[in-house]
């Protein structure tokens, strides 16, 4: 969900950024984070705890908390709620502590 | 190793203003920060500033941060690194940074400690459930991004954060079915309450979260009603649906570097929890390590801006670089802070910074 209008901020439409999100094709736009784009998407759930794998989406928003950390490009542990979206990226949950590739 | 006369490591407002009259002295300076822009957490705020016009008053909080950074654009002795974390801090003024993939490593003459504060959490049952987040969060989420945390959500905590991002929420076209508050008094200005109160939005006071509800998302929680002596009053429970839940329940100094490095740390509640202490002109127990902002203590941004300045005249001395006008200067910017801290909600800060100091040889 993105916001139509606002009365103080104005949000023109950017470049779409096409990206892989668990093996589907999908977009957001020029300039967000990868966070950014899947909640706008609907997509809550960034990962699974590691232990229980329970589902877990963001918190800070400011890259402290290690909720949103997802495996981005084979890389685990990416901090998606700063990482800028950028075009092509293979984006997937994380359900461990990542693995060194 | 490059080497830098200052590191400054946080770009929001603090940092940004020790940079300008860092500066201004003619000392080279890079600011490293994690987050793809400058700012800090201004960048998402909406709201116009209190205070006087020395303190950017009337204001949007973008607006400033923007300032900020055109202040100190020109400066050739100025370098910014943005997507970029510290990982390692050292008393020789080693500092290690992560870029992306690269691993940087780079020598300061001093350095400014400005990593402003996180959110603080709250324990309840199921609060790791996604669709839960911080107050900043969602203001940084819809403000900065224009996405929208959710249709229905519910505000735990009435203090001005809490209060302000409710009213940012429905701005943005969300319904904010509550605000919720374990205390039996409204935590933030009453201007603030007020207009909520206006706009149809219940403040439930003597109110806790007591546990989310939702299997892959949060769907629901479940409220309960407070005694004096904060315990659950029995039969009070109420569930409320939902698709969001803010938390707004106060920050923390990031102290991790600080701590990492070796500076004297204490615990000081007002000032939001472990904070390193300094002596009067902003500095740690070790000496090339300067602090300021929200790191030190948890205030509004019009105070962390009056620190930065300070700081950063305070490291050009420190370095043997002083600023042409710095007596002028200091006099200025430490009038500047003393009137905001004369205001209500400045005596906790000065409690807290009276506490800091106590029984240390360092301050």
């Amino acid at each position: 969900m993105r916001i139509e209008r606002h009365p103080i901020l104005d949000f023109p439409k950017k470049q779409k950024i096409f990206f892989m999100f668990e093996g589907n094709e999908v977009y957001g736009f020029e300039g967000e984070t990868i966070a950014s784009a899947l909640h706008a998407l609907g997509i809550k759930t960034l990962s699974y705890s590691i232990k229980k794998k329970r589902p877990r989406g963001f918190y800070c928003a400011i890259g402290n908390c290690a909720s949103c950390n997802m495996v981005v490009n084979g890389i685990a542990n990416i901090r998606t709620c700063i990482t800028p979206l950028e075009p092509n990226m293979i984006v997937e949950r994380q359900k461990n502590k990542g693995v060194l590739k | 190793m490059i080497y830098k006369d200052l590191i400054i490591i946080g770009g929001g407002p603090s940092g940004l203003c020790a940079a300008k009259t860092a500066l201004e002295a003619g000392i080279s300076v890079l600011i490293i920060e994690r987050s793809p822009e400058v700012g800090g957490q201004l960048v998402k705020q909406t709201h116009k500033f209190f205070g006087s016009k020395e303190q950017y008053a009337k204001m949007r909080g973008y607006d400033i941060a923007h300032k900020l950074y055109q202040d100190i654009l020109a400066f050739s002795n100025l370098e910014i690194l943005t997507d970029t974390t510290v990982v390692g801090l050292y008393q020789d003024q080693v500092v290690t940074v992560l870029n992306k993939e690269k691993y940087l490593r780079y020598q300061a003459g001093s350095i400014i400690v400005a990593t402003g504060a996180s959110e603080k959490f709250l324990a309840f049952e199921n609060n790791d459930l996604p669709g839960i987040y911080g107050a900043g969060a969602t203001q940084t989420l819809m403000n900065v991004y224009g996405v929208l945390p959710g249709k229905e959500v519910v505000m735990v905590g009435s203090g001005n954060i809490g209060l302000i991002v409710s009213y940012q929420l429905m701005q943005a076209g969300v319904k904010v079915k509550a605000i919720v508050e374990a205390s039996p008094s409204i935590g933030g200005y009453k201007v603030h309450a007020s207009k909520m109160t206006r706009l149809g939005v219940p403040i439930l006071t003597s109110t806790t979260v007591k546990k989310a509800l939702g299997k892959e998302e949060i769907e629901a929680i479940e409220l309960v009603s407070l005694d004096k002596n904060w315990q659950e009053i029995p039969d009070t429970s109420k569930i409320m649906t939902l698709d969001a839940l803010c938390i707004s329940v106060g920050l923390t100094p990031m102290h991790q570097l600080l701590s990492m490095v070796g500076t004297e740390m204490k615990f000081v509640p007002e000032l939001g929890g472990f904070v390193p202490i300094i002596n009067n002109h902003h500095q740690t127990s070790v000496q090339s390590i300067f602090v300021c902002g929200d790191a030190v203590g948890i205030e509004e941004a019009s105070s962390a801006m009056m620190e930065g300045y300070l700081t950063g005249l305070y490291v050009s001395e420190y370095l043997n670089h002083s600023h042409p006008d710095h007596e002028t200067l200091v006099q200025h910017y430490e009038s500047q802070l003393s009137q905001l801290r004369d205001g209500p909600f400045g005596i906790k800060t000065k409690v807290g910074l009276t506490k800091l100091k106590e029984g240390s040889n360092h301050a």
